[in-house]
């Protein structure tokens, strides 16, 4: 098929109107011409329109929970290519939310990046978009390279940039103090460029959020003065 | 807990797909499984296969998500290409459906008080869009997007020539494109007397 008829057939691909054969002949082409792939994108969306065209009618209850234990089903047969810390999602997901500046572009790019999908980070990365995603989330700063942010349930996220690393044997300890009385609130090594945690306690107004540094394992009580902390 | 993914942007839920989180498509779910079963019991015509073609199409997503590219398209555009594409293949497959389009008005209009209001705000807005084309331009449309006809079998049933099918194709696409993009488009369009 010469590549003019094959340019002809940008609408018909876009509306799904081509035969099998066709198609692929088309797809072929579209991955060495840029204007069929511009033409294609902007067809597509008016294409797509005429779905809502039909729209309305909800669908059967039980489809949206096949869907759904479908894909977990497949996802437990991936092996994930290698171990990763499980800040690292966490991580990605937080440097879009945390830092207003930040476009969607760098967001996807952060989380497109990094492959894998281990079940712990799932869990925090659950933990954390619910509180990042919270309308209602308060950002308080702490320090010069962190940020707190408290949903309106009273789960947290800690979120460093550029915190050092603590040091050998060394971490940083987190800590919600709820009248004068600290209770620890999770570990975060530092020196990753960028550190998210979820605390393990929940915080509510009035306490006061602290870090110090403290002997790696962490310690119960503070040992050292914090080197942030913040009210909320 | 997926509620709260519902201030992320579409293409941010892909992002979190391709990382395998499921709560992101249970919220791309939420967002488009309606109008996705709209299009594929349209163009099947049968709930189990319609069932099967939107099934596919989100596990389709679900596993490409890492593949794809904002710069193609949106999220909506893909997933719903994803789910008509699969609806087609299917109605080809087993050789069903195809009844014509249906009568303008019928049954369009009334979806019952299950029906969402932003969703048929835009149907209407896109029938409407649709009314305002050329007949000729409305019915090649409305039979390869909502009746699954290849360009060719269009040409046969139509008794057109391919060159004239895909034209109108080309010519109705672009004449929608104008009218959902642009409201006086729609108020020029609305004073010619082409349909009514």
């Amino acid at each position: 098929m010469a590549n003019e008829s094959l340019h002809e057939l940008t609408p018909a691909y876009a509306l799904d109107a081509l035969d099998a054969r066709e198609r692929v002949a088309y797809e072929e082409h579209l991955a060495g011409c840029a204007d069929c792939r511009r033409e294609l994108a902007s067809f597509g969306e008016t294409v797509s329109a005429l779905a809502y065209g039909e729209a309305g009618e909800a669908p059967p209850p039980e489809l949206r929970s096949r869907i759904l234990t479908a894909a977990a089903a497949e996802r437990k047969n991936v092996v994930p290519l290698r171990p990763r810390t499980f800040s690292r999602p966490l991580a990605a997901i937080a440097a879009a939310a945390a830092c207003a500046a930040v476009g969607f572009g760098v967001w996807a790019a952060t989380l497109r990046s990094s492959l894998g999908g281990e079940r712990q980070a799932a869990a925090n990365l659950r933990a954390a978009a619910a509180v990042l995603g919270d309308p209602a989330a308060q950002r308080v700063r702490l320090g010069a390279r962190s940020t707190l942010v408290v949903g309106s349930t009273g789960d947290a996220v800690l979120v460093a940039s550029d915190l050092p690393a603590a040091g050998p044997g060394k971490t940083y300890e987190a800590w919600v103090i709820s009248a004068g009385h600290p209770v620890a609130a999770g570990l975060v090594g530092g020196g990753h460029g960028l550190d998210v945690l979820r605390l393990t306690r929940q915080v509510r107004h009035g306490d006061v959020v602290a870090m110090t540094i403290e002997r790696a394992g962490g310690v119960s009580q503070p040992t050292s003065a914090p080197i942030a902390h913040a009210q909320v | 807990m997926a509620r709260g993914l519902a201030h992320l942007s579409d293409e941010a839920l892909v992002a979190l797909m391709a990382r395998s989180e499921e709560v992101a498509l249970a919220e791309l779910y939420d967002r488009f499984g309606r109008v996705a079963w709209g299009i594929a019991f349209r163009v099947l015509r049968d709930r189990a296969l319609a069932e099967d073609a939107v099934q596919d199409a989100f596990l389709g997503a679900w596993r490409g998500a890492a593949g794809f590219a904002p710069e193609r398209g949106s999220v909506r555009s893909w997933l719903l290409t994803l789910v008509h594409r699969r609806a087609v293949d299917l109605v080809r497959r087993e050789e069903r459906r195809r009844v014509d389009p249906e009568p303008e008005d019928h049954g369009r209009v009334e979806r019952g008080a299950d029906d969402d209001a932003l969703l048929r705000l835009e149907r209407e807005r896109v029938q409407a869009a649709l009314a305002r084309l050329p007949d000729r331009e409305r019915e090649t449309l409305e039979l390869a997007y909502y009746g699954g006809f290849t360009q060719s079998e269009l040409a046969e049933r139509l008794g057109a020539p391919l060159g004239t099918i895909k034209s109108r194709m080309f010519s109705g696409l672009a004449h929608l494109r104008e009218l959902l993009t642009d409201p006086e488009q729609m108020e020029r369009w609305r004073t010619s007397p082409s349909t009514s």
